[in-house]
């Protein structure tokens, strides 16, 4: 049952070959089972899954059945969830039982869909390993010395270790392709505004896109189909009509079934700052597609080097003023002792926040502050503007973008948390497409020294279902995305 | 460029972030190698192009200003269930004025 697409999954609930309540408990046996290893999950409520189940069960015999009805799905705790602790990996909201859904939990409980747990993450999301989170690191199941990626790391986890059919994640520079890539998993993060923010704790709202982590292309158009739609509580939210993502899935293969496909090969992602490993199984990916009728055309984006730096200037900006809010009077945690307010405010963030959370406020406060703001801050948007035309430029040439997701394998626990720029240039080939709120996937490309790596495709604006198509394909022909890892029987 | 330890001091203050000195020490250290990561952007000449703040270039929506949620007092106790500290319908925070 574990190893179904969730197409099969929902067959498999309509024919009553197995129970909702009964699916979910096995995916909460497995958590169980499996999780002290892992510690992909912050908060897991069996009487609450299994309540949800048991009512997905009584719509199913109805039939009433929504298109995930009885469907466990696990969720980064960076979404609110009424009823739940929704901790976006901190200290400070760690009492922060969320009076509202977020617009994702919303949908995907109007969908049917089961909420199997709320998943670990980097602490707001800050963070490309996962081990920033206040309730610890997550472990990559492919290794357990190493990390799976983030911030998504917890969900990109749990799916992996088939702990849950598919989880949610949300995407600020690379937080659901990168943690993809490392747990051999198809992650997708939509085009900016296609996703609705509301409710999704905001780290750098101009570049905020919450998407799918599953174990295929398919399903992650299925659920991609409940999470997209307009939204006029979140005021960037795009009015568009409704798409069907799975639509091109389902036209049978021909022999070239990608042939007219132009796919940009850009000389920046293909030279150095890559892994020779990990380039290896990029170059083999793209000679598959060659086979599967795609021609490649080489393109360039001569800004994309500057992303990271507009990146660390954009994102703290931003952050440092979204979280502003978490000030100890209205919710989370409060400083026990302080003498005025003023303290309470300083206290409070101090014992509340983490090390790089502190270390991203201070950034941005500083390039927003006086005397500085034309330097960093708008510099940084005009950079972003000739990042954004390199692409608009390169999508005259190409359909489809396509590189490295992450420039190595999984690397270490440790081995980059004590130099952050380190661990910001894992975020090369991921941050330009945020900065200019691109639709982007990252699909398992094969293994090198037992780990997964990621091949990235990045469409331009509003190409999901082209891009999901382009993933398709590959996973119709190949079978990286099958592999799981061991020890999770 | 490279930071001071007091401008440490003072962005800290203006986050309302409380930093001991030794926290302030290697503060500084990770500041600065993020600031020269940043640095590279300086070298660009980006005269004339306009600063992009946003993906999609799109006025912003507006709304009629008139009250959306119908149950205003049962949204105030359950937002304030969860404050640290709140008396008839306040929040509360350390006296300010004298």
């Amino acid at each position: 049952m574990i190893e179904r697409s969730l197409q099969a999954l929902r067959q498999a609930l309509a024919a009553r070959e197995i129970s909702s309540v009964e699916l979910t408990q096995l995916y909460l046996d497995r958590i169980a089972r499996h999780d002290p290893q892992l510690n992909a999950f912050i908060t897991v409520d069996q009487t609450r899954s299994l309540a949800q189940a048991r009512a997905a069960d009584e719509q199913l015999a109805r039939g009433e059945a929504g298109p995930l009805t009885g469907i466990p799905i696990a969720h980064k705790d960076i979404f609110c969830t009424r009823g739940w602790l929704t901790t976006c990996g901190s200290k400070i909201l760690g009492n922060f039982v969320s009076p509202y859904d977020a617009a994702v939990i919303a949908r995907f409980a109007a969908a049917g869909a089961v909420l199997l747990g709320k998943t670990n993450m980097d602490e707001f999301a800050m963070g490309s390993s996962n081990e920033t989170s206040f309730y610890g690191p997550v472990k990559n199941p492919w290794d357990a010395s190493c990390v799976p990626g983030g911030s998504s790391g917890g969900s990109a986890a749990a799916v992996a270790a088939r702990l849950a059919p598919a989880a949610t994640g949300t995407d600020t520079g690379g937080s659901i392709r990168q943690p993809a890539a490392l747990c051999n998993l198809t992650g997708m993060k939509p085009t900016y505004g296609v996703v609705s923010r509301y409710g999704m704790i905001a780290f750098a709202s101009s570049l905020d896109q919450a998407g799918p982590l599953a174990r295929s292309a398919a399903d992650c158009a299925l659920l991609l189909n409940t999470m997209a739609g307009f939204d006029e509580r979140d005021s960037t939210s795009l009015d568009r009509p409704l798409e069907d993502y799975s639509r091109e899935l389902n036209v049978p293969p021909g022999d070239k079934p990608l042939a007219g496909l132009r796919i940009g090969l850009p000389d920046e992602f293909f030279g150095e700052g890559c892994s020779p490993e990990v380039m290896r199984l990029v170059e083999a990916a793209i000679a598959d597609y060659r086979q599967l009728g795609a021609e490649t055309v080489a393109i360039s984006l001569p800004s994309t080097h500057l992303s990271v730096a507009a990146y660390y200037v954009i994102a703290p900006a931003e952050a440092s003023s979204n979280l502003a809010r978490f000030d100890g009077v209205r919710y989370g945690y409060r400083a026990p002792q302080y003498q005025d307010l003023n303290d309470l405010y300083s206290k409070t963030r101090a014992q509340g926040f983490g090390a790089e959370v502190k270390r991203r406020i201070l950034i941005g406060t500083y390039v927003l502050s006086h005397g500085y703001y034309d330097a960093y801050y708008l510099q940084a948007q005009r950079i972003r503007r000739l990042i954004a035309d390199d692409f608009a430029k390169a999508f005259r040439q190409c359909d489809v973008i396509v590189g490295p997701t992450s420039p190595s394998t999984a690397f270490k626990l440790g081995e980059k948390a004590a130099d952050p720029v380190q661990m910001y240039l894992s975020d090369i080939y991921t941050i330009a497409v945020n900065l200019a709120g691109l639709p982007a996937i990252s699909i398992p490309c094969g293994f090198a020294g037992g780990l997964p790596a990621g091949l990235q495709l990045i469409g331009d604006y509003f190409t999901e279902t082209r891009l999901l198509n382009v993933a398709h394909r590959y996973q119709q022909t190949s079978s990286w995305h099958l592999q799981q890892p061991g020890g999770f029987a | 460029m490279s930071l001071t330890l007091e401008q440490v001091h003072r962005v800290a203050h203006l986050a309302r972030i409380e930093i001991s000195e030794t926290e302030a020490q290697s503060t500084l250290g990770h500041l600065n190698g993020i600031f020269s990561l940043i640095e590279e952007m300086q070298a660009v000449d980006t005269q004339g192009v306009e600063p992009m703040a946003h993906a999609q270039d799109l006025a912003q929506r507006l709304r009629a200003d008139h009250v959306n949620e119908s149950d205003g007092l049962d949204q105030r106790s359950a937002f304030q269930a969860i404050a640290p500290e709140t008396e008839a319908g306040l929040y509360l925070v350390p006296k300010v004025i004298e």
